[in-house]
């Protein structure tokens, strides 16, 4: 079905992703004293940190070093608002994105033009990585706007030759349409809301699996390995985790190769660490903890140590596809995406596996928490699909039961579990919504 | 003899049970009966309808998740004792009624019992070996419309 590894046209912009380790080390060093020196005086922030530390740009003797310099936290970007770490004059800024901002103000992102040149080369070679080619048909579902993604993926795919279909979201129904009539081959959009289009698929009496639809660049939000196994069997194409963030760049920070195990990160571009997310203490390869990445090559707003709130692990485990960019590990969970609940840290991701572990195909749900009587409650919604209903209550309560214990099991904490009506639950467009916390604190 | 009934899963909340009914009443869709089993979160709605089929495409296109179960229905005369004399011939079978429910027919003197039981095949056997009137598919939506 899917062609070998040495079938893929090779693309120039693709050459920094094979680089030999020691070349590839020198130029990040080369390049992160020069961001530090462009941050250091430009972005007032970031020298007031570096000055209360007493560190200066000049005291980076080696890549290392970068473990004395400050965190930069997603809070200084709205307590900056809107321009406050902007390092080029803004008539040099040639494109602003925003966040959705779902608490209070958004965050706010400038580029300039040489950055725009780095986030489409970024974008290239993430099509390149997964076989996506000149000539493909590229139908493009991320959302256009202030969101980053719709116009990374559209600059990235132009610029690798292909043809772009600047669809954006929603409009599942016309999504379809032209996936079909225009003989699409490669869909870039959210894993939810890919989802959403089989759903809509099978009602409409299409098979994704007839068409020539063959891969899917899924990110924007965390899915999981048994959503990709689903995606890949009812739809049949390949799902390719593709990974990014505003505040680093957007779309195209890391990308996964044809072998699938895990986006490698474009790292002459974007410098990643792992540390603790509780000390800050830098952590090695295969260690789990939280990304903090560097903008390497980026001017008009660089990020220097940002804590993505992402928890992985970086590996540098050869990859057959012969990157010797390192990959991180599939990212199922954020440290802020964590709630607690009776003391005890729960992630989404958790509740999700447990809900699959009883069925496999109960990828909808959502996680209600409130406070009843000094109390906390958690309700898993789950919505009910064709496969598990059933005529009679007693299977459906037993379906609950087993539901609950399944989740009490994961996480030690007793669940309500909510049979809900299909498509109840919101089914973004954009990113999924897990958790609704209801509780007055 | 078995008929068609659609399942339908609702939440139980206000609204839930006229949404699929205003689908079937958009398109014309006559229910003949229906029942309604109910927990504190959810029911479950079961429909007879002549036009079953129909009807379960057009819920499943407006999102609802239906399943289709075979049930049995018996006619029995509307007076006291109809009903018992039904199960006291299926006592000692080992067949298991799920559920029942039961409606009359317009001007007969006669209630139509609807049943889902676990073996619909032997139920619908030992029903007729004793003479019990089993009512088929085509015959109820007759009689409920009140045709001759």
């Amino acid at each position: 079905m899917s062609k070998s590894v040495t079938d893929i046209p090779f693309h120039p912009v693709s050459a920094p992703d094979f680089l030999p380790p020691a070349q590839l080390r020198a130029l990040q060093f080369q390049r992160l004293k020069a961001i530090v020196q462009r941050a250091y005086d430009h972005q007032q922030l970031f020298r007031q940190r570096m000055d209360e530390r007493g560190v200066k740009p000049a005291d980076l003797r080696g890549l290392e070093d970068i473990a004395r310099l400050p965190f930069m936290v997603k809070t200084d970007l709205r307590d900056t608002y809107p321009f406050g770490l902007f390092a080029s004059p803004m008539h040099e800024i040639v494109r602003l994105h925003a966040s959705s901002g779902t608490t209070g103000k958004p965050i706010v992102v400038a580029y300039n033009a040489a950055d725009i040149e780095v986030w489409t080369q970024a974008m290239v070679r993430s099509f390149a990585a997964c076989g996506v080619h000149a000539g493909d048909i590229i139908q493009n579902a991320y959302g256009y706007g202030l969101f980053t993604g719709g116009l990374g993926a559209h600059y990235g795919a132009e610029r690798l030759g292909a043809t772009v279909i600047p669809i954006s979201g929603g409009n599942t129904q016309r999504q379809l349409m032209v996936m079909k009539d225009f003989g699409v081959t490669v869909i870039c959009c959210t894993p939810s809301y890919f989802l959403h289009i089989l759903d809509q698929a099978s009602e409409m009496g299409i098979d994704l699996r007839e068409l020539p639809l063959r891969a899917g660049i899924f990110g924007a939000e965390p899915w999981t390995e048994s959503m990709r196994q689903r995606i890949q069997a009812e739809s049949g194409i390949r799902a390719y985790d593709i990974y990014g963030l505003s505040e680093i760049v957007g779309p195209g920070v890391a990308m996964e190769c044809q072998c699938q195990c895990g986006p490698h990160i474009f790292e002459d571009f974007f410098y990643p660490e792992i540390i603790d997310p509780q000390t800050g203490e830098v952590l090695g390869d295969e260690q789990e903890g939280e990304l903090v990445l560097t903008t390497l090559a980026k001017q008009a707003m660089p990020m220097i140590r940002y804590r993505t709130r992402d928890i992985t692990a970086l590996t540098s485990e050869p990859c057959a596809c012969g990157r010797t960019l390192r990959r991180i590990k599939r990212i199922s969970r954020r440290s802020d995406d964590m709630f607690i609940i009776r003391g005890v840290n729960v992630y989404p991701s958790q509740i999700e596996a447990a809900l699959l572990s009883v069925e496999g195909t109960l990828p909808h749900y959502q996680i209600i928490l409130t406070r009843e009587k000094g109390l906390d409650e958690m309700e898993v919604q789950v919505e009910v699909t064709a496969e598990v209903f059933s005529d009679t209550i007693g299977a459906l309560e037993a379906l609950q039961q087993r539901l609950s214990h399944a989740i009490e099991s994961t996480v030690g904490i007793r669940a309500r579990v909510r049979l809900v009506t299909p498509r109840t639950l919101q089914r973004s467009e954009g990113k999924a919504k897990r958790v609704i916390d209801q509780r007055k604190m | 003899m078995k008929l068609k009934q659609l399942s339908l899963f609702l939440e139980n909340k206000p609204g839930a049970l006229s949404a699929p009914m205003r689908v079937l009443a958009a398109e014309g869709l006559n229910i003949t009966t229906l029942s309604i089993a109910d927990t504190q979160n959810f029911g479950i709605l079961r429909l007879i309808l002549r036009d079953w089929e129909k009807a379960r495409v057009l819920l499943e296109q407006n999102g609802f998740v239906v399943k289709v179960t075979d049930v049995v229905a018996i006619e029995v005369p509307d007076k006291p004792g109809g009903l018992a004399e039904v199960l006291a011939v299926l006592e000692g079978t080992g067949i298991n009624v799920e559920y029942m429910y039961a409606f009359t027919l317009k001007k007969e003197n006669k209630g139509v019992l609807v049943f889902r039981f676990d073996d619909p095949d032997r139920a619908v056997q030992t029903l007729q070996q004793h003479n019990i009137n089993v009512v088929d598919h085509l015959e109820i939506f007759r009689r409920a419309n009140g045709e001759a």
